[in-house]
Formats: structure tokens, C-alpha cells, sequence
């Protein structure tokens, strides 16, 4: 896992490692992710989910080695 | 032709690496730290950014646009780190046969770069700290 900007200041981490049983969607490890960092349960509409670098659907399901990272809606330019 | 980078950039630099002779214009978008934000004063900007997924987002965008607008080069940096009222933050320049389809992409990748690559920035003012958030008139 990746955190960046306001989530990462939630979260207090810049990345670790997290397993999941097998058939893991990307939205459930988001909710996964905000059972274990309780400051980002009230950011429900505020996480932004991205695999390998691109943005996924929330059914997209993970494999092994996949980098998943949350963050806010960007605010670039 | 896409860099994110903590370095500073020169235009005239840049707009040279476009130029060849199939090219009858040049369109450039650049964004600047501004002094205000929301009413309030902004004394210095951080940003942030997912580096590798930038890139590649930017490379998505840039393809985009070429194959779109039929433009001959789109070139695009984005910085980030520490930066002071004036800074430049972001250079969009894309050169064309033709004014019209040059305006158009450059008009279209700055928008989606908004839109979908992973930056933020961090404002500072006199009283704190503070994201900003998307949505907000703050910026161009």
C-alpha cells in the first residue's frame, strides 16, 4: 500500500504491506485499509484508489505484487 | 516530453526542443504560485506527487491529445516540492501546423491533468497549513 497527501498525514504511514485473502477487490481493501487506520473511516467519499498506477474499478480484483494506493482527489496544475 | 521534477524549468529551453520546420505555432500553458488564495494570503505552496503513476498518467494524457487534436509535439513538466509566490508549477507546450488544433490540445491535457494525475498541493498561509481542495476556483 501507498498513501499520499491528506491521506497519508491520516494515516501516519507513506506505505506498508498488508495481505488479503484471495479474490480481494480493490474496494475492499479500501475498507479493509480504514478498518486498521480508524482516522480515515470518516473519508469515505474523500479515497481515491489507483493499482500499478492507473485508476481501477472499485470491483477490480488484486493479485499478488499489485501496488495499490489511496489517496485524495488530485489537485494538480 | 513529460517530466515531473523538483527542478525549475525554461520556457525558451523547452520551446526550443519543439521546434522543427513542419511547425507554424506554438501554444504554451504554464501555471504560477498565486500570492491569494480564497481570500486569504499564500506565503509558499508544497506539492506532492505519486511520481511513477504521474508519469504515466501524463504519458496517457499527452498520447490523448496527439492523436486527437493531430498536433506535431506536446511537451509537459510538472514540479514539485517547495515553491514560492511566482514560482512556475506546471508548463504545458505544444506545437502544431496550425493555431487552432495547438490552443485545443493544450487546452485539454491542462484540464485533464487536473482532472487525473496524482498531485496536491499544500498551501501556506498566515494562518496554517492547508490542502487544497478540489473543486475550489483556486488556481490557473
Amino acid at each position: 500500500m501507498r498513501y499520499f497527501a491528506s491521506i497519508r498525514e491520516l494515516t501516519d504511514i507513506k506505505e506498508e504491506q498488508i495481505e488479503v485473502p484471495e479474490g480481494t477487490t480493490a474496494d475492499a481493501l479500501k475498507h479493509r485499509v480504514q478498518s486498521l487506520h480508524e482516522r480515515l473511516r470518516p473519508q469515505e467519499g474523500n479515497i481515491l484508489v489507483a493499482v500499478n498506477g492507473s485508476f481501477v474499478e472499485p470491483s477490480r480484483v488484486l493479485i499478488q505484487g499489485d501496488e495499490v494506493a489511496l489517496f485524495p482527489p488530485v489537485s494538480g496544475g | 516530453m513529460i517530466r515531473v521534477t523538483k527542478d525549475d524549468f525554461s520556457v525558451d529551453e523547452e520551446l526550443r526542443r519543439l521546434n522543427a520546420p513542419s511547425v507554424g505555432g506554438m501554444v504554451t500553458f504554464i501555471g504560477v504560485v498565486r500570492a491569494e488564495s480564497e481570500g486569504q494570503r499564500v506565503d509558499s505552496m508544497e506539492i506532492e506527487v505519486y511520481p511513477e503513476m504521474a508519469e504515466k498518467q501524463l504519458e496517457t494524457i499527452r498520447g490523448e491529445a496527439l492523436r486527437k487534436f493531430g498536433v506535431e509535439e506536446i511537451l509537459i513538466v510538472h514540479r514539485f516540492g517547495n515553491l514560492m509566490v511566482g514560482d512556475d508549477i506546471v508548463l504545458i507546450a505544444v506545437s502544431a501546423g496550425h493555431r487552432d488544433s495547438a490552443f485545443d490540445a493544450c487546452r485539454y491535457v491542462i484540464d485533464e491533468l487536473k482532472k487525473r494525475v496524482p498531485i496536491w498541493k499544500r498551501e501556506r498561509t498566515p494562518t496554517g497549513v492547508r490542502w487544497v481542495e478540489v473543486g475550489r476556483p483556486d488556481e490557473d
